[in-house]
């Protein structure tokens, strides 16, 4: 049984959580599930092409990165920005957001919020970071780094525990 | 230089204890919305669940074509979806409501209700000779019996009688495709797929034991 792909339903089971922070976290309460739910479909399309034994999270976190950056520009399209919990109808789930946190990390530049979630949350190395963000593993250090130093003064400090 | 006291820059992770927890209700909904649109974009290749039975959890699995699996507890359902992500397809989630035809009938034939399944079933998992066995099962009829050696006979090949204990044996689909009717010609019960108890359970309750 060696190389041979587990069923889907597994890839969902163990990853889903991790890549559902890692949209959360750069892509905030609204958009996050469209986001994870796009990943998984796409990966499902993809899958049967994967080869056993390949590194599932870091695959799944790239898909995601494409679409956070698809939601991003269609983001920056919409007439309002969306820097405070919208008055549409929201999910359950964005009302137990902490809404510090995520003004703390929409307010970084995407490339220090994703290399930030990449790294801290789905534990991908800085060389993998920078695969997806560009630049090279020193700038995608820099670019976590900065992240975390903002987030420090902004939400880390005075925001809750 | 002593250290330890120090207090500790908060980790960088802790930053984000604030997001919300991943609750069963997120990963619910999360996945039925997977399950949905993988459906409408025809990616659900193996769609799977598992029911009680009298005889112990059995896990159902359907293609699109129909129903592909039904396994035994004894046959360990990770494995067996394991070998249907490699024979079949890795497209493989867990969507019960793909295979609620499939669990009524077996509930209603479980109950004494039911004497025969109306659902299409999906060989694809049997090949040759097995499948051809496994297609004349179909004619012992509820509560009938017929021996290993009459089969190999029905599916042309009289001297068979061996691999026609292989086919029952390595029946994808017990319960629906009626292998336990297929017992020794001394009229000893012979063996099963799910075991002999499970194999005496469904002839008792068929009343044919």
């Amino acid at each position: 049984m060696s190389a041979t792909l587990p069923p889907f339903e597994e890839i969902v089971t163990t990853h889903g959580p991790t890549v559902l922070r890692v949209c959360r976290a750069v892509l905030g309460p609204m958009d996050a599930d469209d986001a994870w739910s796009e990943t998984f479909l796409s990966a499902l399309r993809a899958y049967p092409t994967l080869r056993p034994g390949s590194n599932v999270e870091a695959w799944l976190v790239t898909i995601a990165h494409r679409k956070a950056i698809d939601q991003t520009r269609a983001r920056a399209r919409r007439p309002l920005a969306v820097d405070q919990l919208p008055e549409r109808p929201v999910p359950s789930e964005a009302a137990r957001w902490d809404r510090d946190l995520w003004s703390a990390l929409q307010a970084l530049p995407l490339k220090q919020r994703a290399a930030v979630a990449y790294h801290y949350l789905a534990g991908m190395s800085y060389a993998d970071v920078a695969a997806l963000t560009g630049g090279n593993e020193d700038a995608a250090r820099r670019a976590a780094a900065d992240g975390i130093a903002t987030l420090r003064k902004t939400y880390g400090e005075g925001g809750p525990r | 230089m002593m250290t330890t006291h120090e207090p500790r820059e908060p980790e960088p992770s802790d930053l984000f204890v604030a997001l919300p927890a991943i609750d069963e209700s997120t990963t619910r909904r999360l996945h039925d919305r997977l399950v949905r649109e993988a459906q409408t974009a025809g990616l659900l290749d193996v769609a799977y669940r598992t029911i009680d039975s009298p005889v112990g959890p059995l896990l159902l699995a359907a293609t699109a074509k129909g129903l592909v699996r039904v396994a035994y507890g004894c046959e360990d359902h990770e494995k067996v979806l394991e070998r249907m992500a490699r024979d079949l397809s890795p497209r493989i989630l867990h969507a019960p409501a793909r295979l609620d035809a499939a669990a009524k009938e077996i509930d209603e034939y479980f109950a004494g209700l039911r004497q025969g399944f109306d659902l299409s079933v999906d060989f694809s998992l049997a090949r040759g000779f097995r499948r051809l066995v496994l297609t004349r099962l179909r004619a012992i009829g509820y509560g009938q019996t017929a021996s290993y050696a009459a089969i190999a006979v029905a599916a042309g090949n009289p001297k068979a009688v061996r691999a026609v204990g292989t086919a029952c044996a390595t029946n994808p689909l017990p319960v629906v495709v009626p292998c336990h009717r297929v017992v020794r010609s001394d009229g000893t019960i012979g063996e099963y797929v799910g075991g002999v108890d499970a194999k005496r359970a469904l002839l008792t309750l068929e009343g044919a034991a």
